[in-house]
C-alpha cells in the first residue's frame, strides 16, 4: 500500500519537474516583466537612473494630452473596426466554397489563398509599399486602364495610407484565417449539408443558419487573435508608412517603440505607461470578446 | 448506362451551379498570388524597369544580387553571415521551444491533477500580454545580463509559449496511456517513456510545432531590432527593413532582398504545408 503511494508520489513529482522549465521562463520572460513594465511605469528618467514620477500616476495623466497616442490609439480601432470583419467574412465565405467536395481543384486554391504567409510581415509591407508608391505598379496600372489622370501619392496622404494598411492586412491574414475555418467546417457532419439541402435551404440559408453557428468557437478564437495582433500592429506602420505622413498612420506599438527604443532619448517610464494601457485594452477587448460569444440563444 | 448519363449530367449541373464560386476563387487567387509573383519579377528587373510597370522576367537578377550583397556588407555583415544568423536563432529556437513546451505539455496532460490544472490557467494568461508590453522591461533585463546581440538574447523570450504548450497539451490527450502503464511495469523510467515512447507517437505535432516556431523566429522582428544591436548579429528582416530607408530606393535590389528574406519560409510552405496548417491551429481542436 505505503509503496504503491510512493510510486505515486513519485511519478506526480516527476509531472512537476517536466512543467517546470516552461513554467519558470514563462514567470520570468512574461509575467515579472509585466510587473516591470507597471513599477518602470511610475518612474521617470533615463533608464540608469530612474525615479519615482510625483504625482505617481503623472505618466498616466499625461496620456490624455498625447495627441500623437490618441492618434495611434484611433488608427488602430479604425483598422480594427474595418479590416477585422471584412477579414473574417471573407475567410469564412473562402472556407465555405473550398469546403465543398464537388468544387474542382479545391487544393490548389486553397494554396494559393494561403499563400500570402510564407511572405514575412517586414516582407509583404515592403511589396505593398513598392506596389503603391508613387511611381508604382498601382499607379501606371490605373493610368494605363484611364481611371486616373495623374500619380496618386497613396502613403503620402493620411486617408490613402490607412487605406493601404488595411489592404495589406486583409491580403496578408484572410488566408490565415481561413485555415481556422476549414479546420473548423471538417468537424461539422458533412450530412448536415446534405439534410438542409433536402430541406431546401439555399446556399446563403446554410451559411447564415448552419456554418455560422457551428463555427461560432471557431469565429470567437480568430476574432481574439485577430484583435490581439491589431492592437499590437507594428512592421506594418514600420515598413509600409513609417508611421507617416506626420504620425497619421502610427499605430501603439509603434509609438511606444519610438519613444523607447527607436529614436532620441529614451522615455522607458512614459513608454511603459503606455505600453501598459495596450496591455489593459487587450485584456478589455478579449474579455467583451468572449462574453459575446459565450452568449446562447 | 442510362445510370451513368444521369449522373453526368447531374454532376455537370453541380458544376454549373458553381460558376460564381469558381469566378469568386479565381479574383481572390489572384489577388493572393500576384503581389508574391510581382515580387519575383521584380528581383529580375532594374529600378527603371518595376517603376515603369515591367511585370514579366527580365535579365538583371544577377546584378541585382550583386548590388544586395554590396548593400548587406554596407549594412554590416556580408550576406551569407546575416542568412547565418536567420538560421541560427530560428533554428535554435525551434529545437528548444518544441523540447521545452512538449514537456511541459507532457506534465500537464498525463501527469494532470487539479493544482497542474491551475497552474496551467495561470500560463494561458500570459497569452493576453502584447510584445510591446514586455519590451521594455526584457531589453533591459538582456541589458543587465549582457546578452545584447547574443543567440540567448533572441531566443529567451520565445522558447516557452503558453500557445506551445497548449498545443501539446491538447494533442497528448490521444497519447495512450496503457503504454505507459507498460512501460513503467518494464521499468522504464518517467524521463524515458518521455524519450522513448512519448516523442516518436507525437511526431506529427512536432513536426507542425517545428514548422509553426521556425516560421515565426525566422519572421520575428520587433524583438530582433531591440536586442541586436550589432551590426554583426543582423538578422534577415532587419536587413532588408534597411534596404528600403534610402531616399532613393532600387526596387530591384529591393526585391532580391524580400526574395532572399522569403526564400526558406516559401520553401517550407510549398514542402510542409500540411504542417503549417496544422501548426497554426493546432491548439485548437
Amino acid at each position: 500500500m505505503s509503496k504503491e503511494r510512493n510510486i505515486q508520489a513519485k511519478q506526480q513529482r516527476a509531472g512537476w519537474l517536466f512543467l517546470a522549465p516552461a513554467t519558470i521562463l514563462i514567470f520570468i520572460m512574461s509575467f515579472y516583466p509585466m510587473v516591470q513594465a507597471f513599477i518602470i511605469s511610475l518612474k521617470k528618467g533615463s533608464s540608469a537612473n530612474m525615479q519615482w514620477q510625483e504625482p505617481l500616476f503623472h505618466n498616466y495623466a499625461r496620456i490624455l494630452q498625447d495627441k500623437t497616442f490618441l492618434t495611434a490609439m484611433g488608427n488602430t480601432f479604425l483598422y480594427l473596426i474595418i479590416e477585422v470583419p471584412i477579414m473574417l467574412v471573407l475567410a469564412i465565405l473562402l472556407a465555405q466554397i473550398l469546403n465543398n467536395k464537388d468544387l474542382k481543384f479545391r487544393g490548389l486554391f486553397r494554396t494559393m489563398v494561403f499563400m500570402p504567409c510564407a511572405v514575412s510581415l517586414v516582407s509583404y509591407a515592403l511589396i505593398f509599399k513598392s506596389l503603391f508608391a508613387t511611381q508604382g505598379l498601382i499607379n501606371s496600372g490605373l493610368m494605363n486602364l484611364g481611371i486616373i489622370s495623374e500619380n496618386i501619392n497613396w502613403l503620402g496622404t493620411t486617408a490613402t495610407a490607412r487605406a493601404v494598411i488595411i489592404i495589406g492586412l486583409i491580403w496578408r491574414w484572410t488566408g490565415y484565417n481561413m485555415v481556422f475555418y476549414l479546420a473548423g467546417l471538417q468537424n461539422i457532419e458533412y450530412s448536415v449539408y446534405e439534410a438542409s439541402k433536402i430541406d431546401g435551404a439555399n446556399g446563403w440559408k446554410t451559411f447564415w443558419y448552419i456554418t455560422v453557428p457551428l463555427l461560432r468557437p471557431v469565429i470567437v478564437m480568430t476574432a481574439i487573435m485577430s484583435i490581439n495582433g491589431t492592437l499590437q500592429l507594428f512592421d506594418e506602420s514600420v515598413n509600409l508608412t513609417n508611421g507617416g505622413p506626420s504620425n497619421t498612420t502610427i499605430t501603439m506599438s509603434h509609438y511606444i517603440w519610438n519613444l523607447s527604443l527607436g529614436q532620441g532619448v529614451a522615455k522607458f517610464g512614459y513608454a511603459s505607461a503606455l505600453a501598459f494601457v495596450v496591455f489593459i485594452l487587450v485584456g478589455i477587448l478579449a474579455f467583451i470578446n468572449m462574453k459575446v460569444g459565450d452568449k446562447r440563444d | 448506362m442510362t445510370k451513368t448519363k444521369k449522373k453526368v449530367s447531374n454532376s455537370s449541373a453541380i458544376q454549373r451551379r458553381l460558376i460564381p464560386s469558381y469566378i469568386f476563387l479565381i479574383i481572390v487567387c489572384f489577388i493572393s498570388v500576384f503581389p508574391i509573383y510581382w515580387m519575383l519579377t521584380a528581383a529580375t528587373n532594374t529600378s527603371y524597369e518595376v517603376s515603369v510597370g515591367k511585370i514579366w522576367f527580365g535579365t538583371n537578377a544577377w546584378n541585382n544580387f550583386q548590388n544586395l550583397l554590396q548593400q548587406s556588407i554596407g549594412s554590416g555583415a556580408p550576406l551569407a553571415n546575416i542568412m547565418w544568423n536567420s538560421f541560427k536563432y530560428a533554428g535554435v529556437q525551434t529545437v528548444l521551444c518544441i523540447f521545452i513546451c512538449s514537456l511541459a505539455g507532457y506534465g500537464f496532460e498525463l501527469y494532470h491533477d487539479s493544482k497542474k490544472d491551475k497552474l496551467f490557467a495561470i500560463l494561458l494568461l500570459a497569452m493576453m500580454i502584447p510584445g510591446v508590453a514586455t519590451l521594455i522591461p526584457l531589453f533591459r533585463m538582456m541589458s543587465a545580463f549582457h546578452l545584447l546581440s547574443t543567440v540567448a538574447a533572441f531566443i529567451l523570450p520565445g522558447i516557452s509559449t503558453p500557445f506551445m504548450i497548449m498545443m501539446f497539451r491538447q494533442n497528448s490527450r490521444n497519447f495512450p496511456v496503457d503504454i505507459m502503464e507498460a512501460a513503467r511495469i518494464d521499468g522504464l523510467s518517467e524521463l524515458a517513456i518521455f524519450f522513448r515512447m512519448y516523442m516518436p507517437i507525437m511526431k506529427s505535432t512536432y513536426a507542425a510545432a517545428a514548422v509553426i516556431t521556425f516560421m515565426n523566429a525566422w519572421n520575428a522582428y520587433m524583438w530582433p531590432r531591440a536586442v541586436l544591436s550589432d551590426n554583426s548579429a543582423m538578422t534577415m528582416q532587419m536587413l532588408v527593413a534597411n534596404l528600403s530607408n534610402g531616399y532613393t530606393v532600387d526596387y530591384g535590389l529591393l526585391m532580391m532582398g524580400v526574395l532572399f528574406c522569403s526564400l526558406p519560409t516559401m520553401i517550407i510552405f510549398f514542402v510542409l504545408q500540411k504542417q503549417f496548417a496544422e501548426g497554426i491551429t493546432g491548439a485548437v481542436k
